[in-house]
């Protein structure tokens, strides 16, 4: 379980999130939704230690993640995979290097044996025979399924997303959603994923909660989204003919 | 930003450069790699400039000692002067501010503009010392490695010149280039190299580290680590020639 007591963050004047506080639960799918320039990727940003917080506090399974100094976050570092919006593959290297980086860096495994792995999380994510090739010969869906597969080699038990279908054709992010959604709930991780694609919050989404302007505004299911009465997520969330059809229904 | 800000913010990521690494046989490996890529990939640009310095320096030297008075050694000896004290060590370390520093501030700072830095820093990887701290050692023993390789190019380039003008004997030149032979010179030359390697490798691996925004951001770095690191060099050059021969 990860929980945000009351966090804030600015940047210069500019407060981006306000006394946010959220728990997002074991071996369940979370969303965070809102629109661009909400505060989501700052919130995700809070959360793994990329930006530090102003006030409040970051809780992993009750370890204080945000009061630690950089020694002490490795080890919390070590049990987290995240899933980049571009995928944020090292250029330089080849799939199966990709893949078997973390283990290369944090375990004595032999060769054989993290190649054995990579081969695993490569199959994991439906991927066969692409351990050789180099991220630039990869098509966008396949880069975020090398990156899953990164992500998950160390077995982490919290898996964060950012934008997983950003820039992907729908049946690609489909395929995406519901390889996060399997793997969830096959390692029984804590994940969170931050999107603003409709499609992913009606397939995944068991807990959302929405940001506006820098606050936590909304949170609850997916089914529950739909009959919501709030004007300002009504307004995110039924923006296109479709959903709001969906709502109709 | 002013320079006391930059200055500041370089001396705090040299300070994270320099932590104890994650796992050595990662960063020995790393550092063989840098070696090829920072340093043999840069042997032909130096030896093609060092081969026409030496040649130009011998045809410069030999178009002022132009008088009975001085002996024709003298070309030879004012070359390999020319040569270990400034050229090879300053001229060559300003082209590879050009190349390598270029290079290190455009892949660290792509590696940044495309989330491959946070995506090291997830994986509780400290970043800087991954990126930056193998280009340092491996340019700090690279680096010498080509200064000793252009010294010897640019005294073949003048030999060469000499044999085919006729400018100055060939034999005239090989005894010049021998004559009153200081080892400190070429301790001298090492030591400014190895300063310099370290400002290269250093200060492009800081504005690569620093870049933010996109392509466009990558370029500036690129360009801002060629100007920064070359105005270091010179700068440094002088303190190092006023502390070592004065």
């Amino acid at each position: 379980m990860i929980e945000a007591q009351n966090i804030s963050k600015s940047f210069g004047e500019h407060k981006v999130l306000n006394d946010v506080t959220i728990r997002f639960e074991k071996g369940r799918t979370n969303l965070i939704i809102g629109q661009s320039g909400s505060g989501k990727t700052v919130l995700m940003k809070c959360l793994v230690g990329l930006l530090n917080v102003d006030k409040g506090k970051v809780l992993y399974d009750d370890r204080v993640f945000s009061a630690m100094s950089f020694r002490e976050m490795k080890s919390i570092r070590k049990e987290i995979g995240m899933l980049f919006q571009g995928g944020a593959l090292f250029d330089s290297k080849t799939v199966q290097e990709n893949v078997i980086f973390p283990l290369s860096m944090f375990t004595q495994q032999s060769h054989e044996e993290k190649v054995e792995r990579a081969n695993f999380c490569l199959s994991r994510v439906n991927l066969e025979n692409v351990n050789h090739l180099m991220p630039a010969e990869l098509s966008g869906g396949m880069k975020k399924r090398v990156a899953i597969a990164r992500a998950i080699s160390m077995n982490p038990r919290y898996l964060f997303c950012d934008e997983p279908n950003s820039g992907l054709d729908p049946k690609t992010s489909n395929v995406i959603d519901n390889l996060i959604k399997e793997l969830t709930e096959e390692f029984d991780m804590t994940t969170v994923v931050n999107t603003h694609d409709m499609n992913s919050v009606m397939e995944i989404g068991d807990k959302v909660a929405y940001i506006y302007k820098g606050e936590l505004w909304w949170v609850g299911s997916k089914d529950e989204i739909l009959h919501s009465d709030n004007p300002e997520l009504n307004d995110f969330v039924f923006t296109s003919e479709l959903t709001q059809r969906l709502k109709d229904r | 930003m002013n320079l006391f800000e930059h200055l500041g913010r370089y001396l705090s990521l040299m300070r994270l450069v320099f932590r104890k690494p994650e796992k050595a046989s990662i960063y020995h490996k790393q550092v063989l790699i840098e070696m090829e890529s920072l340093g043999l990939d840069s042997m032909g640009i130096v030896a093609i400039v060092s081969v026409f310095m030496g040649a130009v320096v011998t045809i410069q030297m030999a178009f002022n000692v132009d008088t009975p008075l001085i002996p024709m050694y003298t070309i030879g000896y004012a070359t390999k002067q020319s040569v270990i004290l400034e050229f090879s060590p300053t001229i060559i370390s300003l082209i590879l501010a050009g190349k390598v520093g270029s290079r290190i501030a455009s892949e660290i700072g792509t590696m940044r503009v495309t989330e491959q830095i946070d995506a090291l820093e997830i994986m509780g990887i400290n970043s800087s010392t991954y990126l930056i701290f193998p280009k340092i050692i491996a340019s700090l023993f690279i680096n010498p490695v080509l200064i000793v390789f252009s010294m010897f190019l640019a005294l073949l380039g003048g030999y060469a010149i000499s044999a085919i003008t006729g400018l100055v004997a060939p034999h005239d030149y090989l005894y010049g280039i021998r004559a009153f032979f200081e080892m400190f010179d070429v301790i001298y030359a090492l030591i400014k190299t190895v300063v310099f390697a370290f400002i290269i490798a250093s200060v492009s691996g800081y504005h690569g580290y620093y870049t933010k925004g996109g392509a466009l951001e990558v370029g500036k770095s690129s360009t801002q680590a060629v100007v920064h690191s070359s105005i270091a060099i010179i700068f440094f050059n002088l303190i190092l020639t006023q502390i070592l021969l004065a």
